[in-house]
Formats: C-alpha cells, sequence, structure tokens
C-alpha cells in the first residue's frame, strides 16, 4: 500500500443519515477512501448519490437534521492525526481547520458570494481568522491571489461586488478564497457545472497549477466522465451512498468492473467517436432513497441481476488499488476485457 | 435533393437598454446580429455556442416567440409555398406555429403546477380544432406511449414526476401537433447522464418515425457530433462555422471551433488532447469589439483581424459545403 504519510485525509466507514418526517436518509452509507497529498480524487456519481453530502460531512458543514452515524475521518495536520468526527461542529478546532487546512469550493459561484460585501472583503475574511498579517499585508494577500487566478486589474477588481464579475471570474474569486490560507486539501463540489467549456478549460487548468506547485490534495466532485479522465489521478464512484467502484483513473476508466461505471461511461457520447457510436441509456432512475432496493442497491437497473443481489455485496479487492461491491465482477471482468 | 424548411436571411434581434429616470434607450444588445441559415428537411441541425452567443434568442426568433428586429424568416411549405413570417399578424402565424414547435431547456419550470398534465396538453389540440374530449385524450395517450410513459400518467401533476420524466413531457407537447420542425432548446442539459442518454434516443426515434425536422441548441460538443448532420457554431450574435458535423471535428476551420472543441473533456484516456485555453470571457454583446468579434480571445488573430468584420465565406473540405468567417483561413473560396 502507499506510504502512510503521503495521506492527507482519510476516510473510513463513514456514515451520514438525514432524518425528516420520522424517515431515515441514509445518504452516506459506508463510505472509505484515502486522499493522497498533490493527487486528485474524482468522486463521481448521479444527482443525488451522496457525492455533495460526502464533502459537506468532511467540512462538518450538515445541517441540522442529520448527523455522522458512524465513521471516522482522520485529518493529518503537520504530524498529529486529528479525527474531525469527534470534533465539535462549531467549536475552536474545527473552525481552525475549516477554510485554513481544508477549503472547499462550492458549485453555484452566483449564490455562494455575499452579494452585499466587496470581493476583496470576503477573501480577506479567510486571511483576518486564520492568519498574523495586519490589514495592509492582507490587502496585497488578496490582490496577489486574484492576480494568481489571473483576473485583470486585481488593484481595481478587488474593491468591486460580485455582480460586476462574470460567472468564470466568480469562480476564480471562489478558488482565491479557497487557496487563500494555502489548505492541504481542497474541496471542489461540481465547480465548473454552471460554466461554459472554455471557461472550464480555464479553471482546470488553475486547479492543476496550484496541485502542482503547492502539493494540495484536491478532492473533485463531478458528474462529467470526461472531467475524470482528464483531471483525475484516483476515481470513486458513488451509487446511493456507497462507493460501488474506486481505483486510479487507468483502472476505472480502462478496465471498469462494475456494471454501473460501465453503463455510466456508455451512455454519454463521447467527442471523436463520430455519429455511428452506440450510447446505452441506464433503464429506469435512481430509487426513492426513502424506499431503497434490499441488497445491491443498482441491482434493479442492472442487466447483470441475479438471486444473490439481493444481499449488499462486500467490497473486494481486485488488485492493489482496484476494488469493486459487486458480486459478479469476474464474470463482467471476463467479458469486456 | 434536399429541400429547405426554413431560410433564414439577415435575422437580427436587438434588445434595448434603458436606462436613467424617464427610461431612455441607451444602447442595444446585439443578440443575434445579421444570421442567414438554411434548414433542410428531415436533417438535425446543430446550433453550438457559449452562454449568451445568442443561440437561444435565434431559436425563438424563427418562432416568433421573440420578435426579430429585422430581417426575414421564411418557411416553404411540402408543396413549396414561401412565407414570410416575420411579417405575419399575430393570427396569421397560427397555421404556422402547428409546424414549428419547440421543446424547452427546463423541464421544471415549463409545465404549469397546477394543472394535469392533460390539462396543460389539452390547450394546443383545442385551439387547433379537436373538440372531443375523447379524441383528445387518445391522441395524449398514445403520445405518451410514444415517449415510454404510461397512458395513465396524463392525469397527474408535473411534480409526481422525474426531470426525465417531464422532459419527455415536453417532447409530447411539442409533438402533438404534428409539427414538422422541433427547436429543441437544451432539451438534455438539465439531465442527470443516464436520463440524459435516454431522452436523446428518444428524439432519435422520433424523427425516424415521424419525419421530423430538428434545430438542436446545445452547449454541449459531443452531444452534437452524436446526434447532428450539420453543426452552426454561433459566437456573439453571428455564425462563424457551418458546415457538416464530421468536418467541424475533423477540419476545423474557425479558431473559436478549434479551441471550443479542445475544451471540451473527452471520457477516454486514449484521446487526450492539448487544450487550447482561451482567454478571458465572452465580450459584452452590448458594445462587441470592433473587427471579427473574437479577435481579443483569438490566439491566431493578426492586425487585419482588429479592424475587418470577417464574412461568411463558403469553401470545400471533403466535398462538402463548409462556411466559415475568419481572415487567416487558406483554402480557395468557392462562390
Amino acid at each position: 500500500m502507499e506510504d502512510k504519510n503521503n495521506i492527507a485525509l482519510s476516510v473510513r466507514d463513514l456514515k451520514t443519515f438525514f432524518y425528516t418526517n420520522n424517515r431515515c436518509n441514509k445518504a452516506v452509507n459506508g463510505v472509505s477512501f484515502d486522499v493522497e497529498k498533490g493527487k486528485t480524487l474524482c468522486i463521481v456519481g448521479e444527482s443525488g448519490c451522496g457525492k455533495s453530502v460526502t464533502a459537506a460531512t468532511i467540512m462538518q458543514l450538515l445541517p441540522t437534521l442529520s448527523r455522522i452515524e458512524e465513521g471516522e475521518i482522520k485529518f493529518q495536520k503537520d504530524d498529529k492525526i486529528i479525527n474531525i468526527e469527534k470534533l465539535e461542529k462549531n467549536g475552536k478546532e474545527m473552525r481552525e481547520i475549516r477554510g485554513s487546512d481544508i477549503a472547499m469550493i462550492f458549485q453555484d459561484p452566483m449564490t455562494a458570494l455575499n452579494p452585499v460585501y466587496t470581493v476583496g472583503f470576503q477573501i480577506s475574511e479567510n486571511l483576518k481568522y486564520h492568519t498574523n498579517l495586519n490589514k495592509k499585508e492582507i490587502r496585497e494577500k488578496c490582490i496577489s491571489l486574484l492576480n494568481d487566478m489571473g483576473i485583470p486589474l486585481p488593484e481595481k477588481r478587488v474593491d468591486e461586488y460580485p455582480h460586476s464579475y462574470s460567472g468564470g471570474m466568480r469562480q476564480r474569486a471562489m478558488i482565491a478564497m479557497a487557496m487563500a490560507c494555502n489548505p492541504k486539501i481542497l474541496i471542489a463540489d461540481e465547480p465548473t457545472t454552471a460554466l461554459d467549456v472554455t471557461i472550464q478549460a480555464q479553471i482546470f487548468e488553475l486547479m492543476d497549477k496550484l496541485k502542482k506547485e503547492n502539493d494540495t490534495a484536491i478532492i473533485l466532485i463531478t458528474h462529467d466522465m470526461g472531467v475524470v479522465a482528464e483531471l483525475a489521478d484516483n476515481v470513486a464512484v458513488m451509487y446511493m451512498g456507497n462507493i460501488v467502484e474506486a481505483g486510479t483513473a487507468d483502472d476505472v476508466l480502462r478496465r471498469p468492473t462494475h456494471p454501473y461505471t460501465k453503463a455510466l461511461l456508455e451512455s454519454v457520447p463521447v467527442l471523436g467517436r463520430g455519429k455511428n457510436q452506440d450510447i446505452n441509456p441506464i433503464k429506469g432512475s435512481t430509487p426513492d432513497p426513502y424506499n431503497r432496493p434490499i441488497g445491491c442497491q443498482f441491482a434493479p437497473r442492472c442487466n447483470w441481476q441475479t438471486e444473490s443481489c439481493d444481499v449488499m455485496p462486500e467490497i473486494t479487492q481486485i488488485n492493489e488499488t482496484h476494488q469493486v461491491r459487486c458480486h459478479k465482477y469476474e464474470q463482467f471482468f471476463e467479458k469486456y476485457k | 435533393m434536399k429541400k429547405e424548411i426554413l431560410k433564414l436571411r439577415g435575422v437580427k434581434v436587438h434588445f434595448p437598454v434603458q436606462a436613467g429616470v424617464f427610461n431612455r434607450v441607451v444602447g442595444h444588445v446585439l443578440a443575434v446580429d445579421g444570421v442567414d441559415l438554411d434548414i433542410f428537411r428531415g436533417e438535425v441541425l446543430g446550433l453550438a455556442g457559449e452562454s449568451g452567443c445568442g443561440k437561444t434568442t435565434l431559436g425563438k426568433a424563427i418562432l416568433r416567440l421573440v420578435e426579430p428586429t429585422d430581417g426575414e424568416v421564411k418557411y416553404i411549405s411540402q408543396d413549396d409555398n414561401e412565407t414570410e413570417l416575420t411579417s405575419l399578424e399575430k393570427k396569421d402565424m397560427d397555421p404556422f406555429r402547428k409546424k414549428l414547435q419547440i421543446v424547452f431547456q427546463d423541464p421544471h419550470s415549463s409545465l404549469n403546477p397546477s394543472f394535469t398534465i392533460f390539462g396543460s396538453l389539452q390547450d394546443p389540440l383545442k385551439k387547433f380544432g379537436i373538440k372531443s374530449k375523447e379524441e383528445r385524450r387518445k391522441i395524449i395517450g398514445d403520445l405518451l406511449e410514444a415517449v415510454n410513459m404510461r397512458r395513465e400518467y396524463m392525469d397527474r401533476y408535473p411534480h409526481e414526476f422525474s426531470g426525465g420524466q417531464r422532459q419527455r413531457i415536453g417532447i409530447v407537447r411539442a409533438l402533438c401537433l404534428e409539427p414538422e420542425l422541433i427547436v429543441c432548446d437544451e432539451a438534455v442539459s438539465a439531465l442527470d447522464v443516464s436520463i440524459q442518454a435516454q431522452v436523446l434516443k428518444l428524439l432519435m426515434q422520433l424523427k425516424k418515425e415521424k419525419n421530423l425536422t430538428y434545430l438542436f441548441i446545445t452547449h454541449d460538443l459531443s452531444v452534437t457530433e452524436y446526434l447532428c448532420d450539420r453543426i452552426a457554431v454561433m459566437y456573439l450574435g453571428r455564425i462563424v462555422e457551418l458546415c457538416d458535423s464530421e468536418d467541424l471535428y475533423n477540419n476545423t476551420l474557425h479558431p473559436y471551433s478549434e479551441a471550443l472543441i479542445s475544451a471540451i473533456p473527452v471520457a477516454d484516456l486514449d484521446k487526450q488532447t492539448k487544450r487550447i485555453v482561451l482567454e478571458g470571457d465572452v465580450p459584452s454583446p452590448v458594445n462587441p469589439p470592433k473587427g471579427c468579434p473574437f479577435h481579443p480571445r483569438c490566439p491566431k488573430a493578426t492586425d487585419i483581424c482588429k479592424t475587418e468584420v470577417p464574412t461568411l465565406k463558403k469553401y470545400s473540405t471533403n466535398g462538402n459545403e463548409h462556411y466559415a468567417s475568419c481572415h487567416l483561413i487558406d483554402l480557395p473560396e468557392i462562390s
């Protein structure tokens, strides 16, 4: 296995449940993964599969009606290991970590920025709490951050309000905010879904640069397999609160062993394959989280379903890096090898 | 022989920008700024571009959901009668509304939540003379079955359906008057990947069965490649490239299309290419840059691009017609 010191964040058997109207939604139901320093982990899945909840759990930003039921989130800070799930949500320690050691970029830059404060003020808030810089130094740092993000005229732009920024610039301001304290882990929750492809390319370029320069570990949440192929070092495919397949990008994209991963890859048209490519939709839609299938969650939509699928399959380690949660993976793997 | 269904000539849509106490007009948003386009019967024409380039406005201008400021939209019927749509009175437009339909982008906001599906869908049928309720129920029921939904669903309310189902209802709504052309305005963009494939397949199947023509508006060039016969790429209200879909990917002429294609993340580890990263954002359509509208972001821009506006010229690649508007193409122009 990997060198222990390389792991920035390790999540084991994490369960986060939501309680509404006397019903329980097992949004994240036993998720384990490691994030290495200077690497990108992509979490992929359809809407409602628990990707964003996993991210919110790591940041302890869950709404009041939910809680971490089980499991542990180990964060390596300097040489200490901190169990994030044991910290108080708004306690001193958690607030120290949040924003400075682990930072997050949210999906929609239009709503994540506060319209009544200047962009400079919102970036400097982070620096005010987490560093000892004085006012003048904070302002200089803000300007240099915006400059790094490729925003033109940062001296002027720093005093402007979010409404005078375009979508791409707002997302860059969000990244500047997240990167202000040189975090060890950057969680990006669908950072480019609301943006155009040309702007998306700019943002990815930027994230790649940050990863290389600062050795930041990135957790990138996305639903786009194309993004995964371009950026990921490691991939985790989620379905209904479980990781169904995980491994390096090479493992998962070239040798998918779970029917869901395969189905996801086949359901989108791929550029450059022309008009005659075959796309196969996944039948049905994701089940109601309050009325889940027993056993394997994907079974009702799966072409490989058998009786054995009534029991939740265990995680099987295929090789050192590649793991899958499926009863039939061997036959499946044979067929598509 | 290919026959046109729509001919657009110099279509312009300008929105006034008002400011001040008296709401004086201080400028115009040049949303669509002179588009010439022919749509042929039975084809799927893709209209691609970034947000704010005027794709949706052009789609709506064709149906006169937005009134064009200038230019002509000609509809050519099956027996070769030409009608100019933009100069028609509102009520004279009705028979053409039947032929030209639209599927909207957002399935969540395009259905009225206080009506059942049948309640929403029966209105156009009523208007176009199907008097008996039984008959209307039959038409809608048949169409629901055609899009793989159950007949009984017509008595349910929109909130009972998932996004993919609602989009299919949107398609039924467009289909119920048996149109000849459907404008699909980002019809699959709001859907999850697995559902997106279902709707794409459905659209292709319906096209075959009902002999439809699509104008497919999207920002996703991998979808257009799969679906479209021809693709038009728009930038700041103008068409910059128009050609067969294969030629767009294999013989790209305009630097903007090139950058757009290279920016798309490809879900295939063997096909990773170098991205061309454009700088900056799309300029404001209120005062577009002088010369070629793309020159401030173009990696190849030269002096001529800053002063002269390029026009859409005809070239030939692979023996197919290929239109592009750029000063820097060194292919012989065809008249």
